[in-house]
């Protein structure tokens, strides 16, 4: 599914791999014991340790680990069982030690990947390179003061998964669509909460372009997007930037840029601007990290049903299709709703209740899974009133808006309305007796053989019933009746 | 009793002293206090805190009367100045630290505290530890209290733990706490006449000290006496949660093992330390050291250290560049030292920087910046560290067949301040002997054990395996009787 | 190796150390010393031996996942030479 871009001198391919910074859904930061939370007073969720003061020591939470782990594990990759924190060495006011702790040579988690689901139905397979922990940095705000900066240290010392793509992505549709499975994945092992708004999911994007199939070309680093609609948006005018400028005789240079939504366009980070040179190096207060093949075993098979495994389920128990499959699986709290609706009943049904009728509502009213008016169960009710006659589909979307409105089940809707399917043959014969008593050119029409008017008659009795005739009766009645 | 009496006295003999209440805390701890402001002119301490002491003392009188008496109850001593304390402004003898007060206590300071130690205030060192000779303190040097005979001019009283050393030579503390990185307790120790003590690295908690070399970096006592090392190491140690390299182990009895049986245990004599152009009178106090120890039933058996001769490179090294990232914390934002002056970032980093840190401090963050940018990392940090592997392997071979090894432990006499300033690597020089022991992690002891013809002290060092500081002890000890070494001569004149 | 003061500017440059102009030779010749020094290291055959970086030989010990920290923001900001509204400032960053 490669997008190519038309330049003026042909066609280009996109070469993107993403670096996701996952905040880990931790109490506690990685290396002390103060509060990992969104917000807060500046400089109240920082210990001494998080300051940098002099003589503070880390000592590493064994939570966040366990998390990494498990991250690890759902990507299919290789678990390092002795990995090493390094440290980073650069200056900047919100890195109070000097220095990140990450992990550079030897990673706690190794080669991986994710599947991708496309919507037309293939699939395309984004290798992971590597996921790390590492130290979240402070925050800077620039502009709060003409001349300063302000430094809050809440953030300081969170812990993150740095996860590492290779440069498999080739449009900015598979860069949206990993990004959204690999939120699903860290959302379903419940490692990291995904929230992009808040900070606790951010994108480094690489893009570079190349003719198609020829050599890499240089690529730029865009820091922090903070939504997967902005990372589509800033791979599609920093690839245009740079066929633009290639196109022009020009060259690219690697450099690291930030993307501005609101302009379209990315620029140079002025602060990353002089070379690199981290200066890595074993962080000599903490020891190697030793973890015990056993009980990466009992991680492993702690580990939740995943997307992947749920989507092969659901598919198999339930006949969806791949691609009602993959929208249902999505969230977790998705396909643990429809799971409950399709228990015991029709799945292809259920999916088509929870697609369609659902998520419109939900979509509507701007709601979450979670805040659904209507719960799986009370769905389910309803699906039962169709099944057993009870309700048309038609009626029974009647019920689902009065459901949502109205926070009663089904049956009780069914009930207070009098929205029940009139199924009883003489009610509905009274009615289609009037109704060919009221038409007699369209009788006529009909014994000429037009068919379609058959419609008319139809129509004609579910008014009068207000909707409620069951419509297959009134069809047989109404040709048994016109045939006479 | 009079002053000088009580602080001429051992941290044993001030114990027991005031458990039979021959004198309280108080009368000790006012002693040491005019012994503090009389020995000014060292400038071993950089600040004062006779208000604690003195307010220590009356706590420590209390639990005495009510029998209740700690470890250390009442025992008056100077704390290095890179120790973090509470309350208490701490420097590291750096001006980029200037006006730095730590809202928290160092959890060695705290556990001296827990046992009843009162603090007199925070001792002289070389800045950031960085030094071996006190003289690059943001604050002065420090004078050692001994003089060459015939010759007043002031000497240096080693580093990094100068102030401590020298404080405890001329009495005006009971005992000190030092730390060690290449030799910065034992070096000191032996310039000054007095015992220090590295222990095993992983046996004090780092928490609170300020860091200069992480993976070197160990606290220790600086005492008049063995007895008093085991003494105030054994209040120093112990294991902490919250330093990863804390090893957690039960803190030994220390004292108990003074009166081990040496008999039947066999000191190693490396012959590598037997350096070319040796100090004659060094070599001279050094076979004496083995025949002490002959005489206190061990058996003297010569041993390979091949690698020796690589441990003071490897050291210049792996230190500057551990330095090069602990000391980035010092940028001018959180606390201490910021330049004054407007500009951007950059020219606040780097004056604050540039005018914060000494010479020599300066000179070893460069030196570790260089080793671990790109392109030098393998070249030099990976080659130093291969290296300490080959030392540490030296030593563990050594060990299957000695319980402890002797050494000098410097290759000279305190020299005047001035002296070695031009030259950098003649100064590195002076950790020769103490450096491998602590690339090893190994502790090591170094006991006064004569004089040179000058009139000043020497120390012997000895070092032991991971753990085994009483087996050291023990050693330390059955020379310290034999060399019928005598300090006072520091406290009464010079 | 020997250090010209160029590398010496630079290395200062990455440390956020400043170096007047006029003792960058003087610096250069000090740290070619101690690196022509330390360069004795070169003699030791290292061939197939592993990097000791710590002097510990025990595991990582790992913390509870629990806050027991933090809530100190005075204590975070007593000693800061600048500071305004529980924020420490800076000159400006432009990024």
């Amino acid at each position: 599914m490669t997008a190519l871009i038309q330049g003026a001198t042909g066609d280009w391919e996109m070469v993107i791999g993403l670096e996701v910074h996952a905040q880990v859904t931790s109490a506690a930061k990685l290396f002390s014991g103060a509060a990992n939370a969104f917000g807060g007073e500046p400089n109240t969720r920082v210990s001494l340790v998080d300051a940098a003061m002099p003589g503070m020591l880390p000592v590493i939470n064994g939570y966040c680990i366990e998390q990494a782990v498990r991250t690890g594990l759902a990507l299919k990759a290789k678990i390092n069982l002795t990995s090493v924190f390094d440290r980073k060495n650069y200056f900047y006011p919100d890195l109070p030690q000097g220095y990140q702790i990450s992990q550079f040579t030897q990673p706690i988690v190794g080669t991986g990947e994710v599947v991708l689901d496309m919507e037309d139905g293939t699939e395309r397979r984004v290798g992971i390179t590597r996921l790390h922990l590492e130290q979240d940095a402070g925050k800077s705000l620039h502009d709060q003061a003409p001349k300063l900066t302000y430094v809050d240290l809440n953030r300081s010392g969170v812990a993150l998964m740095e996860i590492v793509s290779e440069p498999d992505i080739r449009s900015p549709e598979e860069a949206a669509a990993y990004l959204t499975k690999l939120r699903s994945i860290l959302r379903y092992l419940g490692t990291c909460d995904g929230n992009m708004e808040e900070g606790s999911m951010r994108a480094d994007v690489n893009v570079s372009v190349r003719r198609p199939g020829g050599a890499l070309g240089t690529r730029c680093e865009i820091k922090n997007v903070n939504s997967i609609r902005f990372v589509q948006q800033a791979i599609v005018v920093e690839a245009a930037r740079q066929v633009a400028l290639i196109e022009d005789g020009g060259k690219v240079v690697q450099e690291t840029r930030l993307f501005d939504p609101e302009a379209g366009v990315t620029r140079v980070m002025r602060s990353k601007e002089e070379s690199h040179d981290y200066r890595y190096f074993p962080d000599p207060d903490l020891l190697p990290l030793e973890l015990d093949a056993d009980w990466v075993a009992s991680i492993k098979a702690g580990l939740p049903e995943l997307p992947d495994e749920k989507r092969a389920r659901f598919m198999d128990g339930y006949g969806l299709s791949p691609y009602d499959a993959s929208v249902l699986v999505a969230e977790r709290e998705t396909a643990e709703f429809f799971e409950t609706v399709a228990q015991g009943r029709d799945g292809k049904v259920a999916a088509n209740w929870v697609m369609g009728e659902l998520f419109g509502l939900l979509n509507r009213q701007g709601r979450a899974m979670a805040d659904s008016p209507v719960g799986p169960v009370e769905l389910g009710g309803l699906i039962d009133l169709i099944a057993d006659g009870t309700l048309s589909n038609r009626l029974a979307k009647e019920v689902f808006e009065e459901m949502a409105a109205s926070g009663k089940p089904a049956a009780a809707v069914v009930e207070e309305k009098g929205l029940r399917q009139i199924t009883d043959s003489g009610a509905i014969e009274a009615e289609v007796d009037k109704v060919i008593a009221a038409g007699p050119d369209q009788v006529a029409q009909f014994k000429a053989g037009n068919e379609k008017v058959l419609g008319w008659f139809v129509g004609r009795v579910m008014q009068a019933t207000g909707g409620k005739a069951n419509p297959a009766a009134v069809n047989e009645i109404l040709r048994k009746k016109l045939s006479e | 009793m009079a002053a000088a009496a009580l602080t001429g006295l051992t941290i044993a003999e001030a114990r027991d002293g005031l458990l039979a209440k021959d004198f309280s805390a108080r009368e000790l701890a006012e002693a040491h206090i005019g012994a503090m402001e009389a020995g000014r002119g060292l400038n071993a301490f950089l600040t004062e805190t006779p208000e604690r002491a003195l307010a220590g003392a009356q706590e420590a009188d209390r639990r005495i009367a009510a029998g209740e008496a700690r470890g250390l109850e009442g025992v008056p001593l100077g704390i290095k100045d890179l120790f973090c304390t509470e309350g208490v402004a701490t420097t590291a003898a750096s001006r980029i630290l200037q006006g730095f007060t730590p809202p928290y206590e160092s959890t060695v300071t705290r556990n001296l505290w827990d046992a009843g130690a009162v603090m007199l205030g925070k001792t002289n060192l070389d800045e950031f530890a960085m030094g071996s000779s006190n003289t690059t303190s943001h604050f002065g040097p420090v004078e050692n209290p001994w003089r060459r005979k015939g010759d007043n001019r002031p000497l240096v009283p080693g580093g990094s733990s100068g102030g401590s050393a020298a404080a405890v030579a001329a009495h005006l503390c009971a005992g000190a706490t030092g730390t060690d990185t290449g030799g910065s307790i034992r070096q000191p120790a032996a310039f000054c006449g007095v015992v220090g003590l590295k222990p095993t690295y992983g046996r004090c908690s780092r928490y609170g000290i300020v860091a200069f070399a992480s993976s070197l970096d160990q606290a220790g006592p600086i005492t008049k006496t063995v007895r008093d090392a085991a003494i105030l190491l054994r209040h120093m140690a112990g294991f902490d949660a919250r330093d990863s390299t804390s090893v957690e182990r039960e803190v030994p009895d220390f004292e108990a093992a003074l009166s081990r049986p040496l008999k039947g245990l066999r000191v190693g004599i490396p012959k590598e330390y037997r350096v070319d152009g040796m100090d004659p009178e060094i070599d001279a106090l050094w076979q004496k050291g083995i025949g002490w120890l002959e005489e206190a039933g061990l058996e003297a058996v010569e041993i390979g250290l091949p690698h020796t001769q690589y441990a003071l490179p490897v050291y210049y090294i792996l230190a500057p560049a551990e330095a090069s990232s602990n000391l980035a914390r010092y940028d001018g934002v959180r606390y201490g030292h910021r330049a004054e002056g407007g500009g951007d970032l950059l020219e606040m980093y780097e004056a604050t920087r540039g005018e914060g840190f000494g010479a020599e401090v300066r000179r070893r963050i460069m030196i570790g910046t260089y080793v671990l940018s790109a392109g030098y990392y393998d070249a030099y940090y990976l080659k130093a560290q291969k290296v300490r592997t080959l030392i540490a392997r030296d030593f563990a071979a050594a060990f299957e067949a000695v319980d402890v090894i002797l050494t000098p432990t410097a290759p000279g006499a305190a020299f005047a301040i001035g002296e070695k300033e031009d030259d950098p690597i003649s100064m590195y020089l002076n950790d020769v002997f103490t450096v491998p022991a602590s690339l090893a992690g190994l502790p090591g002891i170094s006991v006064p054990a004569g004089t040179d013809g000058d009139g000043l002290p020497l120390g012997l060092q000895l070092m032991a395996p991971s753990f085994d500081e009483e087996t050291m002890i023990a050693a330390a000890a059955a020379i310290e009787a034999r060399a019928g070494f005598d300090g006072a001569a520091a406290a009464g004149g010079a | 190796m020997s250090l010209d003061k160029a590398t010496v500017a630079r290395i200062a440059a990455l440390a956020r150390i400043r170096v007047a102009e006029d003792e960058l030779d003087g610096l250069a010749r000090e740290l070619s010393n101690i690196l022509g020094w330390i360069e004795q290291l070169d003699a030791v055959d290292t061939s197939g031996v592993p990097p000791m970086s710590r002097a510990a030989d025990q595991k990582l010990r790992w913390r509870e996942d629990v806050v027991d920290d933090g809530g100190i923001g005075e204590k975070i900001l007593a000693n800061a030479p600048a500071a305004k509204d529980g924020f420490f400032t800076v000159p400006k960053v432009i990024e």
